[in-house]
């Protein structure tokens, strides 16, 4: 019995060990667009506050003109699959799923949202000759209405 | 840990710039987006909140619609994402159309029915958790962040406006989140209210020729759906209910 | 009289046969939600036009019957009737197991169970609904104050009647607001009378009193201790007298609405020609669950026996689920009339007759209800000092002193 606890102990503690050491530590795909002025670690800290404090602006003030909307995140950090166009959270490599597998948090804004961009940015990213990055910010600033 | 202030926007100067960049976007989008008459005259500035002094509502001139046609609803479903999959018994539907025959007199008419908007809507009063609200500027909407999808709404609604998600949805379109084990119904196309347009079947309605919804302010007197509602008779359906419905109707 | 001694019960094998079949229909209703849950609605029989189902018939049920389980400790402490004093730690168990049993019923129906805490923490004031939740909650709360009032040491009966007290105004409260989720639907021709909350006062009264016979005849058996034919005999009487009342209420309720031209086709439905409804309303409960069980216990009253008494408890049982099933069912499959004096079709069932046929997911989830309220009442009497030794009939003497 005490061999047994023993052992145990020591796989929970080899298997912590590797996950603190990074190894499995999740890739974070690129964003399309320009980075967050706030920082990287400001928003995987806060990303869920200020899009719960944004949502309650637009879904019953009406406010539009809000800074962080779920559209604009899913937009900018659209991940491309194989056919060069965005994956849905159903897909491994998807920005969210990346960090919320690692972090082992389910997510609930996709029961609802979509997980891919709306239809005219997956139209501007279709775009032949390719929308400069210009266009794409141009797009990705325009979103918030 | 200690958020920055959010509601001082003013802290924000890159969140100005955006917003007068949406203005004048708004105003360029409502003249070439949707070439209507109506929506000509309803134009439009988006505004950055829900106004108050505005009360949105839709009056629907029952001789013009036909029994045959049903593009409002293609429309709805285009706009919103929602689809009849051939159960009728759980199939969402935020607008319908519906086929009248007198008792007595046999006079046959043709409606499209949705979420009439009230002004002192049931859905909102038995809500438990305040998802079920009335905006200021008098749209009635779900608020699916804290639906917990115990369909009392459905039950209190005289109109049957309301659907519950009955299965997982995917590929939903990104102005009309909705999702499995919440309520929805008619926004009024709010989406497109805020950026200045009218609602998606208001204009396929025109689009066909028929003409039968017009939309706009109802609390501004110069509005044409106010004129219209001044000069000829309308009635709101369950009027014995008082709730004073947004959507009226004409020639019923 | 004699001194009443609580005792705790002992497991016996009977007992954990009981615990093992409960935990089982428990189990079974687990997986029912986790399936109900991941495949959302569509799995079950509830849709558009039926939005509340058979779950939430079991849900009323146990909730209404909560209320009435409390009736027996409520004579005993409010009304001062001293026979009725052994049961009444019994009677708190019950009503509050009966309520844990319905509450889980309806908040695992809820289209996201998981957003639990959001019904919780976010209050709309002028929902019947989130009063409830609140009188729920406070149900437990009154309800535990008053059972641990009665089981303590050295707690005077003026405390134990004044918290009884606050426990009966809360249960009538309640039942209030139970009745109010049906009474105050305008718009449908089958939810909007005002006499719904007094209906399902009586009604609790009735299948609350039905419960706790039908659990006390029992389990006393069960574990081997004794109770009194005329004290059965007694509480007989009482559940004929409500048995009858509900069948005034009922009448009232029918009568009211026929009165009303625009009714007028709601009741022709219920009454008439909705089929199995139509049924339900005749046979369930009028017959099943008011006439017959009334006539068996005030007929020959003095003559009535035990096992009568628990037959007439079942039927009253039988007849009430009949009862809610024709209000949340039937209210709902009779189609919304927003055109009066028009014919209407459509894509979504207008002015059609709606029909709901339950799955097995939904009886799962349902008995889960009742399984759980016993499995919560089995472990309240092994566990804690509840059931008096015997019941006999020298304990309901009044003429005896009490010590």
């Amino acid at each position: 019995m005490k061999r047994l606890v023993t052992t145990l102990l020591v796989l929970i503690g080899l298997s912590t060990g590797a996950a603190m050491a990074g190894s499995t530590y999740p890739d974070i795909p690129k964003a399309v667009g320009a980075p967050h002025p706030e920082g990287n670690d400001y928003m995987r800290l806060n990303h869920m506050r200020l899009l719960r404090h944004d949502r309650n602006l637009t879904v019953h003030d009406g406010d539009r003109s809000i800074k962080y909307s779920i559209k604009e995140c899913v937009a900018c950090h659209a991940v491309m699959g194989p056919d060069a166009l965005p994956i849905s959270v159903q897909e491994k490599g998807h920005f969210c799923r990346n960090c919320h597998e690692f972090a082992a948090v389910k997510i609930d804004c996709f029961q609802c949202h979509n997980s891919k961009p709306e239809d005219g940015f997956i139209d501007l990213l279709k775009q032949n000759p390719p929308a400069t990055d210009d266009e794409i910010q141009a797009y990705l600033d325009g979103m918030s209405q | 840990m200690k958020l920055p202030a959010l509601n001082n926007k003013s802290e924000r100067p890159a969140e100005l710039n955006r917003r007068e960049f949406f203005k004048s976007g708004a105003a360029v989008a409502s003249v070439t987006l949707a070439p209507g008459v109506t929506l000509m005259a309803f134009g439009g500035e988006a505004s950055a909140n829900a106004d108050p002094g505005k009360r949105w509502g839709m009056l629907i001139d029952v001789n013009k619609c036909s029994t045959d046609c049903n593009a409002c609803v293609t429309a709805c479903s285009e706009e919103n994402g929602w689809k009849l999959d051939g159960n009728p018994e759980t199939d969402p539907q935020w607008i319908r159309k519906i086929d009248l025959k007198h008792k007595e007199t046999g006079r046959e008419a043709s409606l499209p029915m949705m979420c009439q908007h009230c002004e002192t809507p049931p859905c909102v009063d038995v809500c438990p958790t305040g998802a079920s609200f009335k905006r200021v500027d008098g749209i009635v909407l779900v608020d699916k962040h804290i639906c917990i999808g115990c369909r009392y709404c459905m039950m209190a609604c005289p109109f049957k406006a309301r659907s519950f998600v009955h299965e997982e949805i995917e590929d939903q379109k990104s102005n009309a989140p909705r999702g499995k084990g919440t309520v929805e119904s008619c926004t009024l196309c709010v989406h497109r209210v805020d950026a200045g347009r009218v609602p998606a079947c208001v204009e396929s309605c025109s689009a066909t020729g028929n003409g039968a919804m017009m939309f706009g302010d109802l609390n501004d007197p110069n509005s044409e759906i106010a004129q219209a509602l001044k000069n000829y008779p309308s009635m709101g359906l369950r009027d014995d209910l008082r709730v004073n419905p947004g959507v009226r109707y004409t020639n019923l | 009289m004699d001194r009443t001694v609580y005792r705790e019960v002992k497991p016996t094998p009977a007992i954990w046969l009981m615990a093992v079949i409960a935990a089982a229909f428990i189990g079974a209703a687990g997986l029912a939600v986790l399936y109900i849950e991941h495949h959302g609605h569509i799995v079950t029989g509830m849709n558009n036009q039926i939005v509340w189902g058979l779950p939430h018939v079991f849900a009323i049920f146990l909730i209404v019957a909560a209320s009435g389980a409390l009736n027996v400790a409520s004579i005993a402490s409010v009304f001062g009737k001293i026979e009725n004093k052994p049961m009444a730690r019994y009677s708190g168990l019950l009503s509050i197991a009966l309520l844990a049993g319905g509450l889980a019923v309806l908040v695992l129906d809820l289209g996201r169970p998981d957003r639990l805490i959001v019904a919780m923490t976010k209050y709309n004031f002028t929902s019947i609904f989130a009063w409830n939740v609140i009188l729920y909650n406070g149900f437990f709360a009154v309800v535990g104050a008053y059972l641990f009032v009665q089981m303590a040491r050295n707690i005077s009966p003026k405390v134990v009647k004044s918290v009884g007290t606050a426990a009966f105004v809360w249960r009538l409260a309640l039942t209030t607001g139970t009745g109010s989720i049906f009474g105050w639907l305008v718009a449908r021709p089958g939810y909007d009378a005002a006499i719904m909350a007094p209906l399902f006062i009586i009604m609790s009264f009735s299948f609350g009193l039905a419960f706790f016979i039908l659990v006390l005849g029992t389990t006393f058996p069960l574990t081997g201790r004794y109770i009194g034919p005329n004290l059965v005999k007694r509480l007989g009487r009482l559940l004929g007298v409500f048995a009858v009342a509900v069948l005034y209420f009922t009448a009232i309720r029918h009568l009211t609405n026929l009165y009303a031209a625009e009714h007028g086709d709601f009741e022709r439905f219920i009454l008439f020609s909705g089929n199995i409804y139509t049924k339900l309303f005749w046979i369930g409960q009028v017959l099943i669950g008011g006439v017959i069980p009334a006539a068996m216990l005030l007929r020959h009253a003095e003559n009535t026996t035990k096992g009568q008494v628990i037959l007439a408890s079942v039927l009253i049982i039988i007849g009430g689920f009949a009862h809610l099933y024709g209000i949340i069912i039937g209210g709902q499959a009779f189609p919304l009339e927003i055109f009066p004096m028009y014919e209407v079709t459509s894509t979504f069932a207008d002015g059609q007759i709606n029909n709901y046929t339950p799955t097995i997911y939904e009886w799962a989830l349902g008995m889960g209800g009742v399984a759980l309220a016993v499995m919560i009442a089995g472990m309240g009497v092994v566990a804690l000092r509840i059931l008096p030794m015997n019941l006999s009939d020298r304990n309901i003497d009044p003429t005896e002193p009490d010590f």
